[in-house]
């Protein structure tokens, strides 16, 4: 068994960590808290690495701001942070809720929301929750930087558009919910076996009075990649915040995917029964946080 | 190489270290601050947690060069000035110490939260508490203890929660503190991989991964050309006899001919470092010639069957266990009701949270020969020198471990010598012989110490596992609620090796109806080999699988007769006088039928229903009762020898040792041999010292299993301390040693009738469960228990048991299941695993029975095994009043739980994991 890596770096700046990485050629890879890599590692599961680049060390993205319309949370910003953040408790509800159940505490206090959105996994349940509130994401590399909706970065189960031995997710940000708007999230699980949830799901609503004027609703695991549920979403929009509206957005979500059943995790079915018993709570808690009368 | 600089404990540390290094090696290697702990380095059990500027981390994968320039905290940074922790005391006083492994990483996780709370000036509720704590697993207090403990801890008045118990004497029945809990709160404590020997090497094993295959070569000459590499052995290298077992000798120490399961060993390696040792595994070449798995109990028995041992007469019968009373045809004929169904348990995991080590020395060792320093006087340790083969190993059987090794050494038994290392967690996975010999052989091989520490997967893939069972039970009763016959038939998965099949199922055989006086009795129990992991001791030790049966028939007979299921039990209860199904007539210390009253009695207290509505969420209670012998009983010769020695102490006055080879596993024994001790001794407890498990000096305990060791050792101590104090009471202020070799009063084998075992201890618990109507998820909200134990000689051991073997048997009844796949484990790492978390233990109420047995030890009986053994139906059988559905595999399932409640279902046969329904099988029968 050789290292897993030669070389740790905790570069200050991103021209440095830009600068390891280019030196490296793509044999480095970047990390934030290194939950997944780190474990899959330590068990030998890993090819060997040159170095790893720890983005948390990176001055002025290790906090969460606000700047114009959005919150913007640096690569260095842990679940912990961001569980126990006024601004996000506030302002973007769901990704509190999110955050705030993945892994166990310890891994919270090491595990970041770059991070948790660059592995792309289908469920990652922070991802889960910046999607529905329509995240989106900051990536540099040596051609410069470029901000793009988190939703369009995810290639397949694990694969992401960013090339962590080449570039690095900076930064994350979302436009605050306003006074009329609400989010919300819940997630399955069962208690034996695989740590992975039976199902995520994530929602934000805009309401003018009892008519939703905006939404966004994502949900995780129903395919290769963490769904945006456009047509789930759609549907609601202009309609009264009603149960019926809500079983409707759910029937329109079922529509449009294909549930699995994934060996000691749930059946398909069992999944589908979630998303029309949860996905209306979330929603109805969505429309109450938002102020709707109902 | 590079340099790390951090601030550790508060002082500035500067070394050089490889950057792919981790935190927790960091500090155990190269700082040997070995307080903090490795049990999975997966990031899932969290005992590695130390504070990285005031935050919980888990240190097993956190980059040591994350650390750079910052202050850590361990265990070891704690004491300040010679005064404990809050923490520290406060895990003392309420027994929140059992086996200590992974005490560190819930004091530093819950010294994170207390720092965060006290700087946001607020105070720490037991939610709080839940929620910091959620991934730092316990296995052994069921947390109750650990959560009031931290309360205590934040400043806020909670007392140790003690039940009620006798009087004591002077010291026999005082809560106390186990003796050895002060070093594990301090992270001094000392397991096997805490040691460093001078000179030592570190070894893996070549596994087989396959289930079942004939070797046709092994090749070793690569692994042997590989620097740094010491020794290869294969089944050509071994000077002795090549098999061990702790009933049979059936179980290769290397393979030579065929593999048998996935985890058997077929070469062993010793390096320089455990890396070269890793490397030089990938190098050896082991040619297969596969063969079709039995991987199922029932199918094993088929005449066209794989036979895993083909030079068996009986092919893959292990043994076909018989019970037998009464006429069991004129029983169901009298019988107004019947229930007859057939139930499965699963193949379940100890997870203690250390996994094997095992050291080996070398006979002739001195430290000083490898830059170390030898001390002349010390008898024991890094210092000593070794006159004989030595292995230090945290083992359940000391004694057998040393006479298994000798015979694989080819030496006499007296030529080995064992030393009992502190044992991290064992409930019976520690009586087999994992890796004692394999670091015995490299140690003479290399003539340098070796350690073979397992990782947390390996373990999962090598040691033996409670046994996976079908049960099929058809109980009868009269219409006035009288049993009138119970028939059984079980089938039990022994896996590759026999291990404790025999014993273990012999037990789920006896106890099959349950504490109950039945008339007719027939149970037919088949012990089978199959290609899967061997199974072998688990606390309850069979009897948690077949009462798993008996109280759900007893709970739908008691509805079909329309009768209170706490009634129904009554009348059938043992009592003294009653007659069991092996033929042992109760003459004393039967306390059933008062722990039901002490549970009933709570359990319906204020306005009681069976069950209620608080909205999407169904609550319901469940009530069931069991039994577990005392003593390894069947006629087996049970006997434990300690010795004492006493002298005046300057400061002390009159001290003492109690020495005995039985095992402690933070079951609190120490605890139990000193008060047992000092009793009879006149002098306070503190006084005695005990020292376990080291087969020089200490004699023979026998195995801990059984709930024997309070009975048979606290009775031998007592004995020896007896004579001891005879012997200054002729000779006062000299110094007087005394020997008792303490014999269980004789027993009777299987079918003999008489006295089967020396006696019985008793238990009544009820489970009030939360079923989530939307998803099918349960929750267990409260355990109110009762446990007639003899006479509670320490309380606050004695609850610590109690709590944690409950918490245990939930995890049994909702958590737990090894899974494996053709013969293959599909559970290969702990994520996939899961025992109960901190959020899973509900709050316990127990109460004590102290229905003394006149030949225990102050009145005390065996008692490590019952808390966990009726817990689980118990639970099913609360679902059932609450949903309506009956639960026959476990663990529960909430998928198909969900499903038939939706459906209107009456039950469900699938347990998470289980592939395919519960098969049908028939009564009796001869394979």
């Amino acid at each position: 068994m050789t290292s897993n890596w030669q070389n740790y770096y905790t570069p200050g700046t991103v021209a440095a960590a830009l600068d390891i990485l280019q030196r490296h050629e793509g044999r480095a890879r970047v990390i934030g808290g290194g939950t997944d890599l780190l474990v899959e590692s330590r068990r030998g599961l890993r090819r060997p690495l040159e170095a790893i680049v720890d983005a948390t060390r990176i001055e002025g993205l290790d906090s969460i701001s606000a700047e114009d319309d959005y919150l913007v949370i640096g690569c260095g910003v842990t679940h912990t942070t961001i569980v126990n953040d006024p601004q996000i408790l506030r302002y973007g509800q769901c990704l509190a809720q999110s955050c705030g159940v993945i892994g166990g505490p310890q891994v919270r206090n090491t595990g970041t929301l770059a991070g948790n959105v660059a592995h792309a996994l289908p469920a990652g349940d922070g991802t889960i929750g910046l999607l529905a509130l329509g995240g989106e994401v900051e990536v540099a590399s040596a051609a410069g930087t470029r901000w793009m909706p988190a939703k369009d970065t995810f290639e397949g189960p694990g694969r992401s558009i960013i090339d962590r031995h080449r570039e690095i997710l900076t930064r994350l940000r979302f436009k605050r919910t306003a006074a009329n708007e609400g989010s919300a999230f819940h997630r399955v699980m069962r208690p034996q076996g695989l740590c992975l949830p039976i199902i995520s799901m994530a929602t934000r609503l805009k309401m003018d009075g009892d008519i939703i004027t905006a939404a966004g609703i994502s949900m995780g695991p129903v395919g290769p990649v963490p769904w945006f549920a456009e047509p789930a979403a759609e549907i609601l929009v202009g309609g009264p915040a009603s149960e019926e509206q809500f079983n409707t957005a759910a029937n329109v979500a079922l529509e449009n995917i294909s549930l699995r059943t994934s060996k000691y995790r749930a059946t398909a079915e069992y999944r589908e029964t979630m998303i029309r018993t949860y996905l209306p709570i979330i929603l109805a808690t969505a429309a109450r946080r938002a102020g709707a009368r109902s | 190489m590079s340099r790390l600089q951090m601030i550790v404990n508060g002082t500035p540390v500067d070394i050089e270290v490889d950057e792919s290094r981790y935190l927790s090696d960091v500090l155990r290697d190269d700082l040997r601050l070995t307080g903090t702990k490795i049990g999975c380095a997966e990031a899932e059990c969290g005992i590695c947690t130390v504070l990285v500027e005031g935050t919980p981390v888990v240190s097993c994968v956190y980059p040591a060069f994350k650390a750079q320039g910052r202050h850590v905290e361990t265990i070891e940074g704690l004491e300040q000035d010679g005064r404990l922790h809050a923490l520290q005391q406060a895990f003392l006083d309420h027994g929140a110490v059992q086996c200590g492994i992974c005490t560190p990483g819930l004091i530093m996780t819950a010294k994170g939260l207390l720092d965060r709370k006290t700087a946001a000036n607020e105070a720490v509720n037991e939610a709080d508490i839940r929620a910091a704590l959620k991934d730092s697993y316990c296995r052994c207090t069921g947390y109750q203890s650990v959560i009031n403990a931290i309360l205590q801890a934040s400043g806020q008045d909670v007392p140790p929660y003690l039940p009620e118990t006798r009087a004591p004497e002077t010291e026999v029945g005082k809560p106390r503190p186990n003796p050895n809990a002060l070093a594990k709160i301090r992270g001094t404590a000392r397991f096997t991989d805490d040691y460093h020997f001078p000179g030592m090497l570190f070894a893996r094993t070549k596994r087989a991964h396959c289930p079942h295959a004939r070797i046709v070569a092994i090749d070793v000459a690569a692994a042997r050309e590989l620097d740094g590499v010491r020794a290869v052995l294969t089944h050509e290298d071994v000077p002795g006899r090549n098999a061990h077992g702790v009933v049979s000798i059936d179980w290769p120490v290397l393979c030579g001919r065929k593999v048998r399961y996935a985890g058997d060993a077929v070469a062993i390696v010793a390096a320089d470092t455990a890396e070269i040792a890793a490397t030089a595994l990938d190098l050896i070449a082991v040619e297969y010639e596969e063969i079709p798995a039995v991987t199922d109990p029932i199918a094993a028995l088929q005449p066209d069957a794989p036979q895993v041992h083909e030079e068996r007469p009986d092919g893959n019968l292990l043994k076909h266990i018989k019970v037998g009373k009464g006429d069991i045809e004129a029983g169901f004929a009298a019988a107004d009701v019947v229930v007859d169904l057939t139930y499965r348990t699963p193949t379940t995991e100890h997870l203690f949270l250390e996994p094997e080590c095992s050291i080996g020395i070398p006979a002739g060792y001195n430290p000083s020969r490898f830059g170390g320093v030898c001390d002349a006087l010390a008898s024991r340790g890094e210092t000593a020198q070794h006159d004989k083969t030595t292995i230090y190993v945290g083992s359940q059987i000391p004694y057998a471990d040393r006479d298994q090794a000798a015979a694989t050494l080819g030496v006499k038994p007296d030529d080995v010598r064992v030393v009992a290392t502190l044992m991290g967690g064992g409930f019976g996975g520690k009586e087999d012989i994992t890796g004692q010999i394999h670091a015995a052989l490299l140690a003479e091989a290399t003539q340098q110490p070796v350690k073979m520490l397992y990782s947390r997967q390996e373990s999962l893939l090598v040691h033996p596992k409670r046994h996976a069972t079908i049960i099929r039970m058809r109980t009868g009763a009269t219409s006035d609620g009288k049993l009138t016959a119970v028939e059984a038939t079980l089938y039990g998965d022994g896996g590759a090796y026999a291990s404790l099949s025999e014993k273990v199922l012999t037990r789920a055989t006896t106890h099959a109806s349950g504490p109950y006086d039945v008339p007719n009795v027939r149970v037919d129990c088949f012990a089978t080999y199959t290609n899967n992991v061997p199974a072998g001791a688990f606390r309850g030790f069979g009897v948690t699988q077949s009462c798993f049966a008996a109280e759900s028939n007893m709970d739908i007979l008691a509805g079909k007769l329309g009768l209170d299921p706490v009634e129904f039990r009554r009348r059938n209860a043992l009592d003294v006088g009653s007659t069991t199904v092996t033929g042992q007539v109760m003459r004393e210390s039967v306390g059933l039928l008062e722990c039901i009253d002490k549970v009933d009695t709570d359990m319906r207290h204020g306005d009681f229903r069976w069950t209620w509505d608080e909205g999407h969420k169904r609550l319901a209670w469940g009530l069931a009762v069991g039994y577990k012998n005392t003593g390894l009983g069947g006629g087996a010769p049970d006997k434990a020898t300690a010795e004492v020695e006493a002298w005046q102490d300057p400061d002390k006055g009159l001290v003492a040792e109690v020495r005995i080879s039985s095992a402690e596993m933070g079951q609190g024994l120490p605890g139990v041999l000193s008060a047992c001790a000092a009793e009879e001794l006149g002098v306070p407890a503190d006084n005695v010292t005990v020292l376990l498990g080291d087969t020089d000096v200490c004699p023979d305990g026998g195995p801990t299993t059984a709930s024997r060791q309070t009975f048979v050792s606290g009775n031998a101590a007592r004995h020896a301390a007896r004579d001891v104090a005879r012997k200054l009471a002729d000779a006062p202020g000299t110094r007087v040693v005394a020997r008792h070799e303490y014999w269980a009063p004789a027993t009777q084998p299987l079918g003999t009738g008489g006295d089967m075992h020396v006696a019985f201890s008793f238990v009544a618990q009820a489970a009030l469960c939360e079923i989530d109507m939307r998803t099918g998820e349960v929750q267990v909200r409260r355990i109110v228990a009762a446990h007639d134990v003899g006479r509670a000689i320490n309380p606050l051991t004695l609850e610590g048991q109690i709590e944690g073997g409950i918490v245990m048997c939930i995890g049994y009844a909702l958590t737990e299941h090894y899974i494996q796949e053709d013969g293959k484990p599909w559970t290969n790492v702990m994520a996939r695993y899961k025992t109960p978390s901190i959020t899973h233990a509900p709050p316990i109420t127990s109460h004590i029975v102290e229905h003394e047995l006149s030949t225990g030890p102050f009145g005390a009986k065996g008692m490590g095994e019952l808390p966990s053994i009726v817990t689980a139906p118990a639970i099913t059988n609360a679902i059932y009043n609450a949903t309506g559905v009956r639960v026959r595999s476990l663990p529960v399932d909430q998928d198909t739980l969900l499903h038939a409640i939706n459906a209107g279902a009456t039950e469900v046969e699938l347990g998470w994991g289980d592939r395919e329904s519960i098969p049908t099988i028939e009564f009796g029968g001869e394979h």
